[in-house]
């Protein structure tokens, strides 16, 4: 196939309002295909106004995240793989919401996902993961993701371009002979850089040129319904400054220090 | 009457079960060896002053390990010791190392000069891959870390943390969870608010559990006869979770398979790393921990 235009995110976290943003910015670039790499719950209000745009967008591909895996399987926890009680009680308090306000429909509709997806674009191998090719919940940091061991990664997963998620900070890192590793970063909370936008990346399939994009959307609304919901007020800061307020444990030092909690 | 633990009986003779190397995700480098400026009581390879078991690692022998670990794809290094700051080539090997792969130091802390602070934070804003320290406390007050660290230790390792803090370097601040309660809630915000006197407003913890073993053992008690893990007591998917099947540890005399078991010398798996990538017996005590805890010494 040539020149095709796909834009793909992860982690939406109940911010269906990005979603609809991002969703009309993919109408006016012209993309033919969007993937998604998981992650639907968690964090921001009414998890169920996410599902209809997913249902209704032609051309979306689907794959389940960690978060989606335990509320699809009505689980106990999200299995994020914080380490911090304090991570832990907020995100306790954002699961037990989401899995209480997210309909037997939809949990079902989440079992349906797919674990990874595999493409060939101009004759590259192309891979799609949501943690890490080998775990659902490996964090891939750019500061804790040398070049060896992406190299080592790539080989063991035989793929030369690799897209994953789940630590919600994009980054791109290319080997000289063309190898791509690239974190989409998420579109259901700012990236800890003091900006209240969200990111995802568009890949030209010919040339395999890879691009990260900002979203702008209507996050004032977003915070409002949070706090009316009674989510807690820390996740409520995050989405109007841009600064992360938790989760910090799992930053590597140096990820950590270029924010302000 | 004579009381018969039947759980011992039961589980002494079993075989202990078997882990696969999956790949060197952490390179462990013992680079001090067993020597250390402190003697805390609680230490689970005995450093101190005059333990030379495992002696320095010569800056060959650094390079060396990690050039075969970062063919080996590793994802991270860890130095540790007794006390790496008391290496004189610790920053050829910090900066060898920052070449490859992100550096994490286990340190207490109380050998770093102003100078040396000025000097890890430089590196922490211009290395290619992320520098992160931990440094050791084990109490909030100096009655609670003296009993363990060592006399004037408290004063010495706040000293450090705030000289880290304010040359631009926020270490993760480990401790080990000798004190029951330390763990607990209140026992961290104990350590949130200390941090917090201190200026210190972005506070990274660690808690530990010990090892029943080296100078631990002698402190609180050894382990018991059925704590040990025998076939078919590691649960699904656990083998991902023991920092064994993804890490090895070298010393001056060779490589072991983590930092815990360096003073057995049966464990001791060979000179290389390429000698290591193999599946090993958790056969140990101190393995037992390891499953019913969770541990991992990772950051
Ligand atoms: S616990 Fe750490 S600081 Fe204390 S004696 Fe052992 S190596 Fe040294
Ligand atoms: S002590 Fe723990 S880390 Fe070491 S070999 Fe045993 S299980 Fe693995």
């Amino acid at each position: 196939m040539s020149d095709m235009k796909v834009l793909i995110f992860g982690g939406i976290y109940n911010n269906y309002l990005a979603l609809e943003a991002l969703l009309e910015a993919a109408e006016k670039e012209g993309v033919d295909q969007i993937y998604f790499l998981g992650d639907v719950g968690g964090f921001g209000p009414h998890p169920d106004k996410v599902f209809p745009y997913l249902r209704d967008t032609k051309n979306i591909f689907l794959m389940q995240g960690n978060y989606d895996h335990s509320i699809g399987n009505r689980l106990e926890d999200c299995a994020c793989g914080y380490t911090d009680p304090r991570d832990n009680y907020f995100a306790q308090i954002s699961y037990d919401y989401t899995l209480e306000n997210t309909s037997d429909e939809n949990k079902d509709f989440l079992k349906s996902f797919a674990p990874e997806f595999r493409r060939d674009w101009a004759g590259k191998r192309i891979l799609m993961a949501h943690g890490s090719p080998r775990r659902v919940n490996e964090f891939l940091w750019e500061s804790t993701s040398p070049v060896g061991f992406l190299d080592y990664i790539l080989k063991a997963s035989d793929s030369d371009v690799l897209f994953v998620t789940h630590t919600g900070i994009p980054w791109m890192r290319e080997f000289r002979d063309g190898r791509k590793v690239v974190n989409v970063g998420a579109i259901g909370r700012p990236a800890n850089n003091g900006k209240t936008t969200v990111d995802y990346v568009i890949v030209n399939t010919n040339t395999l040129d890879i691009t990260l994009h900002e979203l702008a959307y209507d996050h004032v609304r977003l915070a409002s319904e949070m706090a009316a919901e009674g989510l807690p007020e820390p996740f409520v800061q995050t989405i109007l400054t841009g600064w992360w307020t938790t989760c910090l444990e799992v930053l590597p030092a140096r990820e950590r220090a270029r924010g302000i909690h | 009457m004579i009381e018969v633990d039947f759980r011992a009986v039961d589980r002494k003779d079993l075989p202990p079960p078997t882990l696969d190397f999956l790949h060197l995700d952490t390179l462990w480098l013992q680079v001090t060896g067993t020597l250390c400026n402190l003697a805390c009581t609680h230490c689970f390879i005995s450093c101190g002053p005059k333990n030379d078991s495992h002696p320095f690692m010569s800056l060959d022998d650094v390079r060396g390990a990690v050039e075969s670990a970062a063919a080996m794809g590793v994802q991270e290094i860890y130095f540790t010791g007794g006390e790496p700051f008391m290496h004189p080539d610790i920053k050829e090997m910090i900066e060898l190392c920052l070449e490859v792969a992100p550096l994490n130091i286990l340190t207490n802390g109380i050998l770093i000069t102003p100078e040396m602070a000025d000097w890890l934070a430089h590196k922490f804003k211009t290395a290619k891959y992320s520098l992160d320290l931990r440094v050791s406390l084990d109490g909030t007050t100096p009655k609670e870390n003296d009993a363990i660290r060592g006399r004037k230790t408290f004063d010495k390792i706040i000293a450090s943390v705030e000289l880290l803090w304010n040359a631009g370097i926020n270490p993760v601040i480990t401790v080990t969870t000798c004190h029951a309660d330390l763990s607990a809630v209140e026992g961290r915000m104990k350590f949130i608010e200390l941090l917090a006197e201190h200026g210190i407003t972005q506070p990274r913890m660690k808690f530990l559990s010990p090892f029943k073993i080296g100078r631990e053992e002698r402190r609180d008690q050894g382990y018991a006869d059925y704590q040990r893990l025998v076939e078919g007591d590691l649960l699904e998917g656990e083998e991902h979770d023991l920092q064994c099947s993804s890490c090895r540890m070298v010393t001056a005399k060779g490589v072991w398979p983590c930092p815990i078991l360096i003073e057995v010398p049966e464990a001791r798996m060979g000179i290389s790393l390429d000698d290591a990538a193999i599946p090993i017996k958790l056969d140990h005590p101190a393995c037992y921990t390891c499953h019913v805890e969770g541990v991992s010494c990772r950051t």
